[in-house]
């Protein structure tokens, strides 16, 4: 009975990566073909079936009269790695605040300040695409590295604040009061005790902040002209009359390839269960 | 060596009283046991105490310094929680050197005091490890541990022995007399709700109730006088018996158990107090505690309703006549539920009470009559 569960289980679960990986094998494929392959139908094994070519992935890193992608790759991993420290850094602080204080101002309460941060992300981007054009426009930052910094910090920190006031919410309080007790301000009580028991909550909120910064296409592309370009565009502007579906796998690969080993890093520390053994 | 004096002390939380005008004065080398029922604001008041709740009245002045106003971690306190709190991410030994260390003790010097105080609750092997891997007995000994390793002058504990299981009650209680044992300039307060438990440890007792200090004395004092009903129910487990009972010049009638003589009720040398006592005929409670009632073929009948059996003795609760009464027996018996049995009270220590709850008179008719 156990070993057909357990064959039943693994077989769900083989079906479902074949699924899952499928895509990845159908770009890794065709980012080694030529236009000839890509036409020639679904084939899948190099040498026997297709003749493999390094041209789609040359041409992405300016060979053979392409663009270099390196630049934009860069830019986004200064963008989206800086927005989201600083998110995750703010967002922390305004979270723990936020969970553990009494604020009033006027009828504003802190469940008022949590949603006004959540708020942010329920408005469609486009409805901010203006004014935040208009508003770099003012700064002078517009098509540049700071410039896009700042627009993600404005939208990653709600996530950073929505996901660490939901963790700080589970920490029991009596971890603070015993700090105190203990003799440690408020300031001491974050920093030795309640941040080093939040690793999983950072862990997620980190992760949310850097899909959806690096997945990012909307603001990428109205905030920035030639200076600066992103990943994200970079990979659309690929496209030309001809699609080179060569060269735009092997940026799609690359593309996902952080988050991916992001992924596999991240997966041992959220299946250590932080709390554990707080409070009984 | 400076003592703890809390002058009216109230908290209203959400229009519910849970402090009202506590005045007490507390000595370094006391053990204080606040004893009360759940909600009597025992927690509340060691709260106020560490500064964790905001009072609404009333002054803490510990020696000449007032703790009005002075945040918690700069109160000389030390607090061990019902709950078992300790620091996940820390080992057992930092754990217990962290408050030191906060204190501003060196690393080499806070680790070896913690390392003498975790060799004193037994947890030298574990020392290294972290507290989600101990049980929970153990994980109440760090949280021990690290409340008496910073040597505060103010010892707080809230029922910290509630959540562990009997046995390791029983032994972590034995330990802890002994840990605490000794230490002359410290105030410990214990909030518990076992009387056991509080005349076992305690040497100043205090029962709360409903947010108020009801009574104040020695523990056994305490026991053997309850100041009112609500006293007597607080000091006394299984429940106490509280019937109503008339009295008029020559004879008592209480409620179901019947009519008694004075000299059965009080005892012939006490009939002469009975007057002193300003008992004058009337309408009184009495007070019989459950062990003071016993199994009789020419008592009275009543139904059996729940029958406890725990260890070595069994709590009845009887139905006699629409009046609920408790019996207490020092062995195991096997009443069944629904049967009926006799009882009588042996009247060896009766406790009368006014029309008000307040005690009126303690009789022992069993002392008079040897």
């Amino acid at each position: 009975m156990k070993t057909l569960y357990l064959a039943i289980k693994y077989l769900a679960i083989l079906v479902w990566s074949c699924f899952v990986v499928f895509p990845f094998l159908w770009a890794l494929t065709t980012s080694f073909k030529t236009a000839n392959g890509v036409t020639g139908g679904a084939t899948w094994i190099p040498w026997l079936q297709y003749e493999p070519s390094m041209h789609g992935w040359k041409t992405l890193f300016g060979g053979a009269g392409g663009t270099d992608i390196t630049g934009p790759y860069l830019n986004s991993i200064i963008v989206t790695g800086s927005a989201s420290l600083i998110s995750i850094v703010l967002g922390t602080l305004a979270a723990y605040g936020l969970s553990r204080f009494t604020f009033k101002a006027g009828f504003v309460r802190n469940g008022d300040i949590t949603f006004f941060f959540i708020s942010q992300r329920i408005m469609p981007p486009i409805v901010l695409a203006i004014p935040f054009f208009l508003l770099l426009r003012q700064l002078g930052l517009l098509d540049t590295l700071a410039g896009l910094v700042l627009v993600y910090i404005a939208l990653l920190l709600p996530i950073a604040v929505w996901v660490m006031v939901d963790f700080f919410n589970n920490v029991p309080r009596q971890l603070d009061e015993m700090a105190w007790l203990d003799g440690c301000t408020p300031m001491t009580t974050f920093y030795r005790v309640i941040l080093p028991n939040s690793v999983p909550g950072l862990i997620v909120a980190g992760m949310f902040c850097l899909i959806f910064g690096w997945n990012d296409f909307f603001f990428a592309f109205t905030l920035t002209f030639t200076n600066t370009q992103l990943l994200p565009v970079a990979i659309v502007a690929l496209n030309s009359s001809v699609t080179p579906w060569w060269s735009l796998s092997a940026s799609a690969l690359i593309s996902v390839a952080p988050l991916i080993l992001l992924a596999f890093v991240v997966e041992r520390f959220l299946s250590r269960g932080g709390l554990a053994g707080a409070v009984r | 060596m400076s003592a703890l004096t809390l002058q009216n002390l109230n908290l209203t939380v959400d229009d519910e009283i849970w402090l009202d005008d506590i005045s007490l004065h507390l000595e370094p080398g006391g053990l204080y046991t606040l004893l009360g029922r759940t909600g009597a604001g025992k927690t509340s008041l060691i709260r106020a105490i560490a500064g964790l709740e905001d009072l609404n009245g009333g002054r803490i002045w510990h020696g000449d310094t007032c703790w009005n106003g002075l945040a918690p971690w700069r109160r000389p306190v030390a607090m061990v929680y019902q709950q078992f709190i300790n620091y996940p991410h820390l080992s057992v030994l930092d754990n217990v050197a962290f408050p030191l260390r906060r204190a501003g003790v060196g690393a080499e010097e806070a680790r070896e005091r913690a390392r003498g105080m975790i060799d004193k609750v037994g947890l030298s092997p574990m020392a290294g490890r972290r507290p989600g891997e101990l049980s929970g007995g153990q994980q109440q000994r760090v949280a021990i541990a690290r409340a008496l390793t910073k040597d505060a002058p103010v010892l707080l504990l809230d029922e910290p022995l509630v959540n562990l299981d009997y046995k390791l009650r029983e032994q972590l209680r034995e330990d802890l007399v002994e840990l605490l044992a000794g230490r002359r300039s410290t105030i410990v307060i214990y909030a518990s709700t076992e009387p056991s438990e509080a005349l076992q440890m305690s040497s100043r007792l205090l029962l709360m109730e409903e947010g108020r200090v009801v009574q104040e004395g020695l523990p056994r004092a305490v026991f053997d006088a309850p100041a009112s009903i609500g006293a007597a129910r607080i000091v006394n487990d299984p429940p106490i018996n509280i019937l109503s009972m008339t009295l008029d010049s020559d004879a008592a009638e209480v409620e179901s158990l019947g009519y008694f003589p004075l000299d059965a009720l009080f005892g012939r040398e006490r009939l002469a107090d009975i007057g002193e006592a300003g008992l004058a005929p009337g309408q009184y409670y009495i007070g019989l505690r459950a062990s003071d009632l016993q199994l009789a073929p020419e008592g009275r009948p009543a139904e059996v309703t729940l029958t406890e059996v725990s260890g070595s003795e069994t709590i009845t609760h009887l139905d006699m006549a629409g009046c609920h009464l408790v019996l207490h027996e020092r062995a195991v018996v096997n009443h069944r539920v629904g049967s009926q049995i006799h009882v009588r009270p042996r009247l060896s220590t009766v406790f009368i009470f006014d029309r008000n709850g307040a005690l009126a008179h303690v009789a022992h008719p069993a002392r008079g009559m040897d």
